[in-house]
């Protein structure tokens, strides 16, 4: 007889430390409860789980803290619904559920010795977060590590404690800025949306890989700008975020094309994108 | 595979034996005006003369509605309770047509392809089909266009076709098949000298999948889905009479402490489906939802499993309240 | 038949409509919907008891709308779907033209008192065979009743095509999609299918405008559409106000007057 595992059981984990990153937007920090469960556990970057409070069901977020950090997982999520509301009421010391890892990875293996221009807007720094972690904890792998992040208004930046320490290492290259109207009285960064400030910055396209999450009109208006500056369409990567239940290619919900954001993704390039069609 | 025969009477007293040895049996039974599968209590409520029954026998491998797990919470601690997959019955699928047998093996592409569901595969190893081939069809019917037909074996273990009277031809077709004919040797004859053939239904082929799938795969803008789906009134009908569609749901029914999660059936034909927590819908009008709909089944399911997601059965056009006919649809496509 | 085809013909090519929402010969005995969108086309237009679909579904459909100005083939249900669609003021006078039908005549309307008017003079009774089995149902005791809705719930799939067909379910997001709270079961379990069901009842109550076109729609033909007509028919009775019969209409249950009758608060 075939041994049968149950796809849909997640792990347990404990949340064992909560950042209010935003207004209605939390990292939580989380552990295995079960030790045995916690040393089989891998993921690379780029990777996403199931991540669940029972009795409200479960929601979609990728895993935003780095591999080379394996004590523990971190998710930084927004409130939106229904799960995510219940996740907002929960406090350290809770555990949730969690399945996981699911998707494919960004191949930073692939890219050692490249320069890294990561862009991202808003919600998605944390996909993005992972990367840069990982990134910056194989520093001598990688030539220049540039950051360009935007977001509405400056209360909506998340990570701004971390943003702090990478602006102050000499091997990062940080570039915040707020859309108009977002500034406070006292903000030091640039004023503009992202695909306008990448324009201005110029960053070369010689041997750099560019990474960008964002909400769908920053993708849209920053791939040309890319695109004039050199960038090839297999050298821009980003993640798409369709609608999930499962997570493992079966439910049926979230593909793009003959594509499965799950499976198949999140992590797709641009040079993939122009083939897939419009469905995200 | 081996051939042997059975009178009808005889196909009852198998019936009776896996009853009495507490299987359960999805067989076709009239219910009001319809026909459709239903636990079999009692033999006289069987129907064989039907064309196709209205929903699939794909509840049996996929219930409309399943357990995933249960979950209790003390404090700050959840307790989560697995699905006990040894104790699901045997069971048997009886009166299956050529075409429901058929979908067994793209449904379970979907389910056991890279990461194997476990509920499912559990279910399926546990599944006995014991099919009856066509002798008539309706205008609906399509199989030989899929590369299935009225009296073809795929996916039954055993399958039976009417000679005449009440002589059946039996094609024992897997070890399953084989347990059957163990179980009860003595309801079985020798092979009849006629073939199954000329007891068949034909069922006209309409159109090459294979032209529709290489179409397909430069279609995806074409101004065809618009027009055509106008009358589409996005629900989940068609897919839920469907053999081979697979779309599911998963929600949690209870409290935060004490509950269950669930897997419900979903369809790509709702608008809910695909919408993003944010309000965003990658699939925000019907007319992409039913191009999802034809490329799934036609395009994606052949090139991702090498599967085909349809299997003529008919059934979609039969349950459609605007008559959105497959056939149709698939043959205006061709020519659009 | 050939009236109802040169109206829609006229109405195409004098441009007071761009497309006619009508009926035609479908597939193996069923009806279609059909969208004329060429004088030309307006031969495949039919009209018969076979159709039962309530066009006025597709006012709504984005898709549809694209088209431009429809001319909706109405027999009487149509009529009084549009009607009651513009006192929800989900439709504006001027939006669309109705080719009304009756005793093999057609009637084109496109000011919503002419309807108004075209209806009063018709007669609003339910077809012959729902009223029996409405009656049917009133004769059972309570408990009759129960087990009756009990089997014929229980088979419910959640399909809705009983909601997609319904031109009163316009909501762009259903309850049984709100899930903040989640007010009902997603699964289609007995109790999740009972609680969909008597909410779209109350949904319904006093703008059911008894179309049959849910009951149709099932797939598992589950009469769905008698416990509508019953709780419509009972408004009329106890309230005297009839869904899709004036655009100025006060709704039963949206709607208080000291005179209401309160005897069913036990
Ligand atoms: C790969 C990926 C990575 C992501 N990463 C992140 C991340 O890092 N951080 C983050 O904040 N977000 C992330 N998201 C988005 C996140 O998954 C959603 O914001 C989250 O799932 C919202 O869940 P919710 O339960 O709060 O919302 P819900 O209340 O569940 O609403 C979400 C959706 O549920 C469905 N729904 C609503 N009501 C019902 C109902 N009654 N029945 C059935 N379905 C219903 C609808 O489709 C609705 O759009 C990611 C998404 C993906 C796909
Ligand atoms: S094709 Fe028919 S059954 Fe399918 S969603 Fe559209 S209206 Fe419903
Ligand atoms: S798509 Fe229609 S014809 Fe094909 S298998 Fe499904 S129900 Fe049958
Ligand atoms: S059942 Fe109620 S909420 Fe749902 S569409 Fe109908 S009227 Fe709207
Ligand atoms: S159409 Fe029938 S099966 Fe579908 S939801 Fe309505 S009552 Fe249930
Ligand atoms: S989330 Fe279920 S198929 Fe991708």
């Amino acid at each position: 007889m075939t041994s049968f595992s149950n796809l849909y059981k997640p792990y347990l984990l404990r949340i064992e430390r909560i950042t209010e990153e935003a207004p209605g937007v939390r990292t939580f920090r989380l552990a295995f409860t079960d030790q045995q469960e916690k040393e089989r556990f891998h993921f690379k970057a780029g990777q996403f789980g199931e991540y669940s409070v029972f009795g409200e069901g479960e929601c979609t977020f990728c895993i935003a803290s780095s591999p080379t950090r394996s004590d523990y997982i971190e998710c930084t999520f927004r409130q939106m619904g229904r799960v995510t509301s219940a996740l907002m009421n929960l406090e350290e010391g809770d555990t949730i559920g969690f399945r996981g890892p699911y998707g494919n990875v960004f191949p930073l293996e692939a890219w050692q010795g490249k320069s890294l221009l990561f862009i991202a807007g808003g919600i998605a720094l944390p996909p993005m977060r992972c990367v840069i972690w990982n990134a910056l904890d194989w520093r001598d792998r990688f030539k220049n590590i540039t950051i360009l992040y935007g977001a509405r208004t400056v209360s909506d930046l998340v990570y701004k404690h971390e943003l702090q320490e990478w602006q102050t290492r000499p091997d990062v290259n940080v570039v915040t800025t707020v859309d108009p109207g977002g500034e406070t009285p006292d903000w030091k960064g640039k004023v503009g949306f992202v695909p306008t400030v990448l324009e201005k910055m110029a960053p070369s396209a010689d041997n750099t890989i560019a990474i960008v999450c964002g909400p769908p009109v920053m993708i849209k208006f920053t791939f040309p700008v890319l695109t004039q500056l050199g960038f090839e369409p297999d050298k821009i990567y980003t993640t798409l975020e369709n609608r999930m239940k499962c997570g493992v290619g079966k439910c049926g919900r979230c593909n793009v094309g003959k594509l499965y954001v799950c499976k198949d993704g999140p992590v797709f390039t641009y040079a993939q994108l122009k083939e897939m069609p419009a469905e995200y | 595979m081996q051939k042997r025969s059975i009178r009808r009477a005889q196909i009852n007293v198998l019936l009776e034996k896996l009853l009495s040895l507490h299987q359960v049996i999805y067989a076709p039974q009239k219910l009001g005006n319809q026909v459709d599968f239903a636990p079999l209590r009692d033999l006289q409520d069987l129907t064989l003369d039907h064309i196709q029954t209205v929903r699939s026998a794909k509840a049996a491998l996929f219930p409309p509605v399943e357990e995933l797990l249960r979950y209790q919470r003390a404090g700050v601690e959840t307790e989560l309770q697995d699905r006990d997959l040894t104790n699901l019955a045997e069971q048997v699928l009886f009166g299956t047509r050529p075409c429901d047998a058929a979908a067994i093996a793209p449904l379970s592409a979907v389910f056991t392809t890279d990461d194997q569901d476990a509920i499912f595969a559990r279910r399926l190893e546990r599944t006995t089909v014991i099919s009856v081939s066509c002798e008539r069809s309706d205008g609906d019917c399509f199989c030989t266009s899929v590369g299935v037909g009225p009296g073809d074996s795929r996916g039954s273990d055993l399958l039976l076709t009417r000679l005449q009277d009440d002589e059946y031809l039996a094609e024992i077709l897997t070890a399953k098949g084989e347990a059957l004919l163990q179980l009860a040797p003595e309801l079985f004859g020798p092979e009849p000298a006629e073939s199954k053939e000329a007891h068949l239904a034909k069922v006209q082929k309409r159109f090459d999948w294979e032209a529709l799938h290489d179409k397909l795969a430069g279609a995806f803008d074409h101004p065809f889905w618009l027009r055509t789906a106008l009358a589409c009134l996005g629900c989940g009908a068609c897919a839920y009479v469907c053999p081979v569609c697979s779309c599911f749901d998963i929600q949690d029914e209870g409290s935060q402490k004490k509950g269950r999660r669930l897997r419900s059936w979903d369809s790509c034909g709702l608008a809910l489906f695909t919408l993003h927590a944010s309000g965003h819908n990658p699939r925000s009008i019907q007319s992409q939802r039913w191009r999802q709909r034809m490329m799934h089944k036609f395009s994606y399911m052949p090139d991702q499993l090498q599967q085909l997601g349809c299997v003529g059965c008919g059934r979609c056009s039969r349950a459609c309240p605007a008559d959105m006919n497959l056939i149709e649809q698939v043959e205006n496509f061709l020519f659009a | 038949m050939e009236a109802l085809q040169k109206s829609a013909r006229e109405a195409l090519e004098n441009h007071k409509a761009k497309v006619i929402i009508g009926y035609s010969e479908g597939s193996g005995g069923r009806m279609r919907p059909i969208f004329v969108q060429s004088p030309a086309e307006a031969e495949k237009l039919t009209w018969n008891d076979r159709c039962t679909q309530n066009l006025a579904v597709y006012i709504a459909k984005p898709e549809v709308q694209k088209l431009g100005k429809p001319a909706l083939v109405a027999p009487l249900p149509v009529l009084r779907a549009v009607l009651q669609l513009a006192s929800e003021n989900q439709i504006k006078e001027g939006d669309l033209l109705v080719l009304a039908l009756s005793d093999g005549r057609v009637t084109e309307l496109s000011q919503f008192s002419e309807m108004e008017e075209f209806v009063a003079k018709t007669p609003t009774h339910l077809a012959s065979k729902d009223q029996e089995a409405i009656e049917r149902l009133e004769k059972m005791t309570p408990q009759e009743r129960w087990q009756y809705w009990q089997s014929e719930l229980t088979r419910c799939f959640k399909c809705y095509a009983c909601r997609a067909a319904c031109p009163m379910c316009y909501c762009s997001r259903c309850t049984v999609e709100c899930n903040q709270p989640q007010w009902i079961p997603v699964p289609a379990h007995p109790l999740g299918n009972w609680e969909w069901h008597l909410m779209r009842a109350m949904h319904l109550a006093g703008r059911c405008v008894s179309c049959g076109a849910c009951g149709d729609a099932c797939p598992l033909d589950i009469p769905i559409h008698l416990l509508t007509m019953k709780v419509e028919a009972d408004i009329h009775r106890e309230f005297g106000s009839q869904a899709g019969m004036k655009v100025q209409s006060e709704h039963a249950l949206s709607s208080f007057k000291v005179q209401d009758k309160e005897n069913f608060i036990i």
